[in-house]
């Protein structure tokens, strides 16, 4: 009994939060896994359909398609993301002036609406660049990218301007974490640069790797802002991301039940994604 | 060893980076200050007088001061409540993780964050519409438990750091868990609120695609949401749009500005525990 008086605070402060996270979440996702094997849109009887939704999801060419450039654009952009955000903050650790505002400056993009930046960014490409390439005669960026087979590069750009500066900052915390000291022993080694940083800067900022790696795989496997600001999926459905898909097709185009398969296919590779990533970087992790 | 030389290459480099930074925000600003005319004339260069018509016709078309409210209210309760209520959750798990029951509901929340939106979307924007929350209460009581995943999780890496000992002599003294929480630990989390309240703050300013499912009513938009549902009407006026844009990123960049180190500190902090 005294014990149960005392762990009734503790009770009160976490049960409702337990009974709304399980509504306002684990519930949708629920109906979603049900509603996956129906063909329920929205109207009308429930009837349950078995793994017809799932069959289909395979043999259907615009969601192979999305998964395809999901992965190609998460790919890229999680490689091009950490090594320019490595190399930024290798940079910004080294001596140089106003480190204080470069840091501000790379940060800043962070802040903003992903919405709004890509707006901006579709600007730049439909109606900058085309017009600085004409002038300067480079017949190759006269056309804007977006309305081209290479739509996917704009969008890889947009993102890894602004996602460079989240993992920029998490780099940096991982180098401020070495002592000065370790360098100065490899540097009375003669050791050159680019083996110092092979040989411990990198492992020692390892942890950091793993992490950045799986957050911003994870973050780009769900684009959909870019998407939308950039190429509303196009040209044709040449950049609808597998969110895109599921949003337009879902909610707009009488697909519910079908897409809420496709969002537990998506759920499982997006899990499966995690925990392999996991496992190899850490295992790389041990090996240093 | 004494190293007092500046590393050159370094500082070329970020130079270029800087530009590569800067020059989208740069275009914003001339292309928002310009009028259609002297942007035909020069797309880069600083006109000879502000073009003010370019905001103020943006701040009616996008009704900028509701806009801004609607951003600013969900905002602003997602924050405090999160603050309020995360924290208090993860402190009462934290100081029962040795029960099965209590690490149960770690695990939950935790597990929640390898979730993607999408897989809720769906179901949860009819179940919303069906209990007459598809506004934006609804999406700031989203916002606060949505947050429990990624925030009981910090904040109880932060809680292990709390000595038990300042909670035992108020136990001893009879204080009450409520008071030992609201008095004791609270103000102790400071820093992990700033954090939290930092990450929750972008993350409700800036959110798209959850008030693009969740609010149907146009006059609750937030200001992300408003750009999106005005694209047509700008369409053929890149100036207005950009003056509109503008306005719509400026309050987070001043407030980036204002308390830049606290929010790189905190972001930091958020994502190293």
């Amino acid at each position: 009994m005294v014990r149960v008086m005392r762990s009734l605070p503790y009770t009160i402060m976490t049960l409702p939060a337990v009974v709304l996270f399980f509504y306002f979440h684990t519930l949708p996702a629920l109906q979603g896994m049900f509603y996956s094997f129906t063909n329920w849109n929205g109207f009308g009887p429930v009837n349950f359909i078995g793994l017809k939704n799932y069959i289909g999801l395979f043999q259907d060419p615009q969601v192979l398609h999305s998964y395809a450039f999901t992965f190609e654009f998460a790919i890229v952009t999680t490689i091009l993301v950490n090594i320019l955000s490595l190399m930024i903050a290798l940079a910004l650790n080294s001596r140089i002036k106003f480190s204080k505002t470069f840091k501000a400056i790379y940060f800043l993009p962070y802040v903003l609406s992903t919405l709004i930046v890509g707006f901006i960014f579709n600007y730049i490409f439909s109606n900058v660049i085309p017009q600085v390439a004409q002038q300067l005669h480079i017949i190759a960026l006269t056309q804007n990218i977006l309305g081209t087979g290479f739509a996917w590069v704009g969008i890889v750009i947009v993102a890894a301007w602004q996602g460079a500066a989240f993992n920029t900052i998490l780099y940096l915390a991982g180098l401020q974490t070495i002592p000065e000291d370790v360098y100065e022993a490899s540097s009375i080694d003669g050791a050159s640069p680019w083996i110092n940083f092979w040989q411990i800067t990198f492992p020692l900022i390892a942890p950091f790797f793993t992490i950045n790696m799986v957050l911003a795989a994870k973050t780009y496997l769900q684009v959909f802002d870019q998407i939308v600001a950039l190429t509303n999926g196009g040209p044709g459905e040449a950049t609808q991301s597998v969110t895109f898909v599921i949003y337009t097709n879902g909610l707009g185009g009488g697909e519910f039940a079908y897409q809420s398969a496709n969002s537990v296919v998506y759920l499982i590779v997006l899990v499966t994604v995690a925990l392999i990533q996991i496992r190899i970087l850490q295992r790389r992790e041990m090996q240093f | 060893m004494v190293r007092t030389k500046y590393n050159w290459l370094a500082t070329v480099f970020l130079i270029v980076g800087a530009v590569f930074i800067l020059f989208p925000m740069y275009m914003t600003i001339m292309v928002a200050i310009k009028s259609p005319f002297e942007l035909a004339q020069s797309l880069l260069g600083i006109p000879a007088r502000i073009f003010w018509s370019n905001f103020t016709q943006a701040i009616s078309i996008t009704h900028y001061g509701q806009t801004f409210g609607n951003s600013f209210f969900i905002t602003f309760f997602a924050v405090v409540l999160t603050i309020l209520t995360n924290s208090m959750v993860a402190y009462a798990i934290a100081r029962n993780m040795h029960s099965w029951i209590f690490k149960g509901m770690y695990y939950y929340f935790f597990s929640a964050m390898f979730v993607p939106f999408p897989i809720i979307m769906l179901p949860l924007v009819r179940q919303m519409s069906a209990i007459g929350l598809a506004d934006s209460i609804g999406l700031i009581i989203l916002y606060v438990v949505y947050g429990l995943s990624f925030n009981v999780f910090v904040y109880i890496g932060y809680l292990r750091s709390i000595p038990l000992e300042l909670e035992e002599a108020a136990w001893v003294d009879g204080a009450g868990r409520w008071t030992i929480f609201w008095r004791i630990i609270f103000p102790l989390l400071g820093p992990m609120n700033a954090t939290v309240g930092i990450l929750t703050a972008l993350w409700a300013w800036n959110d798209f695609l959850l008030p693009l499912v969740m609010l149907s009513d146009p006059n609750q938009y937030t200001l992300p949401l408003v750009q999106y549902a005005f694209q047509s009407q700008y369409s053929t006026n890149y100036n207005l749009a950009f003056a509109s844009y503008l306005m719509a990123l400026l309050p987070m960049v001043v407030v980036y500005v204002v308390f830049q180190r606290w929010i790189i500190n905190g972001v930091t902090k958020g994502a190293i525990k």
